[in-house]
């Protein structure tokens, strides 16, 4: 058996980039508690269409926590109440009947909202663009292994790889900084052999591109590391700091 | 690689700067905090202590520039840094909370810029209140002088008065919280990472704000309970 719940919701609706935005207020009466927190707003959009009102824009894609797609901002936290979980793998269970729920998109300036809970998040990309990458050549599949890798690297450097990107912790930072973004994309690299040769440059670029983007700077208040998916250490922006030390105090 | 300029403005310039600039204040007050205990030593040990600081000469200006220079390159990163704050989420949450965990948002953490902006309010009063204050003139036999400023006589003086003791008070309390994030908060900016350690660092700057703190809060609230004539106060 399973209950049946109500949950008054409350959802950010702005029609395109230049709409100021308002909010607006639906009550869902059958709620089950196995659905996901995106299947409750599936049934939500049904019963707007069915209205013949327009439903909510959402982004979602995987809907197993690997895609980092969904990053919406529950009753004021990143991907809602429960710890390394994405928003779309959060179920209704957590909630009781007659809850309140507020949903709102990541707030940032760099994360403009595209509609209603969708923000582009390209400013990640050109994050990324700046220097999460090798040009070295790694070779084929087989060289892999020719290259040793300490066992503690190779774990630190995956660990900080898991970031998918959903943007939960500019989205809870409440300077809405990129730094843990940033840290784990410049660490997961810079942690291996092959990141090495560019390691330097690849900090500074991606630094320089984290404020070109207009992020917030990072106060320590590690609200990121509570809200990530993937349960990121905010150590990736001390690696980060670190190496950013190294170039500049170093140089080439 | 980045120009020596670049970088101190950078994002993580910017972190490192506040990180170096708090940890040379938090030396400072170590210092402070000893010197103003010699108001409990012998009578006179307080005015040959300030005697000694203010016959520096030069010297005394170059400290006093570099102080000024930390607590004002402090101050302006962290306005600053607050400002950017605002330009990178101009709409704000409806609701905001935080998850917890691993989070360390907290009381001190959230008012900074508040406890930074009384501390550097108060910084002004408090250079105006007792190193431009009006003081007699007093002779240090010990130290060979007639001409020393009875500075312990003004700081007895001002702690009796009630507003003038519990203002001190107040925002040394305040500072409590400052330090409570900023002293773990300055080594995280520094590079320390996330882990057993940090916990224990955050332990310790909790125990380390408070303890300071205590220390300064001491000598208003004991003058003023005992109208200076208690008996640590020698005459």
């Amino acid at each position: 058996m399973s209950k049946e719940m109500t949950i008054h919701l409350k959802y950010w609706k702005q029609n395109g980039p230049n709409d100021a935005g308002h909010f607006e207020e639906y009550t869902l009466d059958n709620v089950n508690e196995h659905m996901s927190f995106l299947e409750m707003l599936d049934v939500l959009n049904e019963e707007l269409m069915l209205a013949d009102k327009e439903p909510v824009e959402f982004d979602y894609d995987c809907r197993e926590g690997i895609c980092g797609s969904c990053n919406l901002v529950i009753n004021g936290q990143a991907h809602g109440p429960k710890a390394r979980v994405a928003a779309c793998q959060l179920h209704m269970r957590n909630y009781k009947d007659g809850d309140h729920i507020t949903i709102e998109p990541p707030r940032a300036a760099a994360f403009p909202v595209i509609k209603d809970l969708v923000v582009d998040r390209s400013a990640f990309d050109r994050i990324i663009e700046a220097g999460g990458y090798v040009s070295v050549k790694t070779g084929s599949a087989g060289e892999a292994n020719a290259i040793l890798v300490e066992k503690e690297k190779a774990d630190a450097a995956f660990d900080y790889a898991t970031c998918i990107g959903c943007g939960a912790c500019v989205a809870a930072c409440p300077n809405a900084s990129a730094s843990l973004f940033t840290g784990a994309k410049i660490a997961h690299l810079n942690k291996l052999p092959q990141g090495e040769v560019e390691r330097k440059n690849r900090v500074v670029a991606m630094v320089d591109q984290m404020k070109e983007e207009g992020f917030g700077d990072c106060s320590n208040f590690a609200e990121c590391e509570a809200v990530c998916p993937v349960g990121i250490s905010i150590s990736a922006i001390a690696e980060m700091r670190r190496d950013y030390m190294k170039a500049a105090l170093r140089g080439d | 690689m980045p120009s020596f300029i670049k970088a101190l403005n950078s994002q993580v310039g910017r972190k490192i700067m506040t990180g170096i600039t708090g940890i040379g204040l938090m030396l400072f007050l170590i210092g402070h905090l000893a010197g103003n205990l010699t108001i409990f030593g012998e009578s006179d040990a307080f005015n040959i202590y300030t005697y000694t600081l203010e016959s520096l000469g030069p010297l005394l200006y170059v400290i006093e520039a570099g102080l000024a220079f930390f607590f004002l390159y402090h101050a302006i990163l962290g306005i600053s840094i607050w400002r950017q704050r605002k330009k990178a989420r101009p709409e704000g949450y409806k609701k905001y909370q935080t998850k917890g965990g691993p989070s360390h948002q907290s009381l001190a953490s959230r008012s900074m810029i508040i406890s930074g902006s009384v501390i550097l309010l108060f910084l002004v009063f408090h250079i105006w209140h007792f190193k431009f204050g009006p003081t007699e003139t007093i002779a240090l036999e010990s130290v060979g002088t007639t001409e020393a400023r009875d500075l312990r006589a003004l700081v007895i003086a001002e702690f009796q008065k009630p507003l003038v003791a519990f203002g001190y008070i107040a925002v040394l309390a305040l500072a409590i919280l400052h330090l409570a994030h900023g002293a773990w908060s300055a080594f995280t900016s520094l590079g320390m990472k996330h882990n057993q350690t940090s916990k224990k660092v955050q332990i310790g700057a909790y125990i380390f704000a408070i303890v300071l703190m205590l220390g300064f809060i001491f000598i208003p609230l004991y003058i003023f309970l005992t109208g200076g004539e208690g008996s640590l106060i020698a005459y």
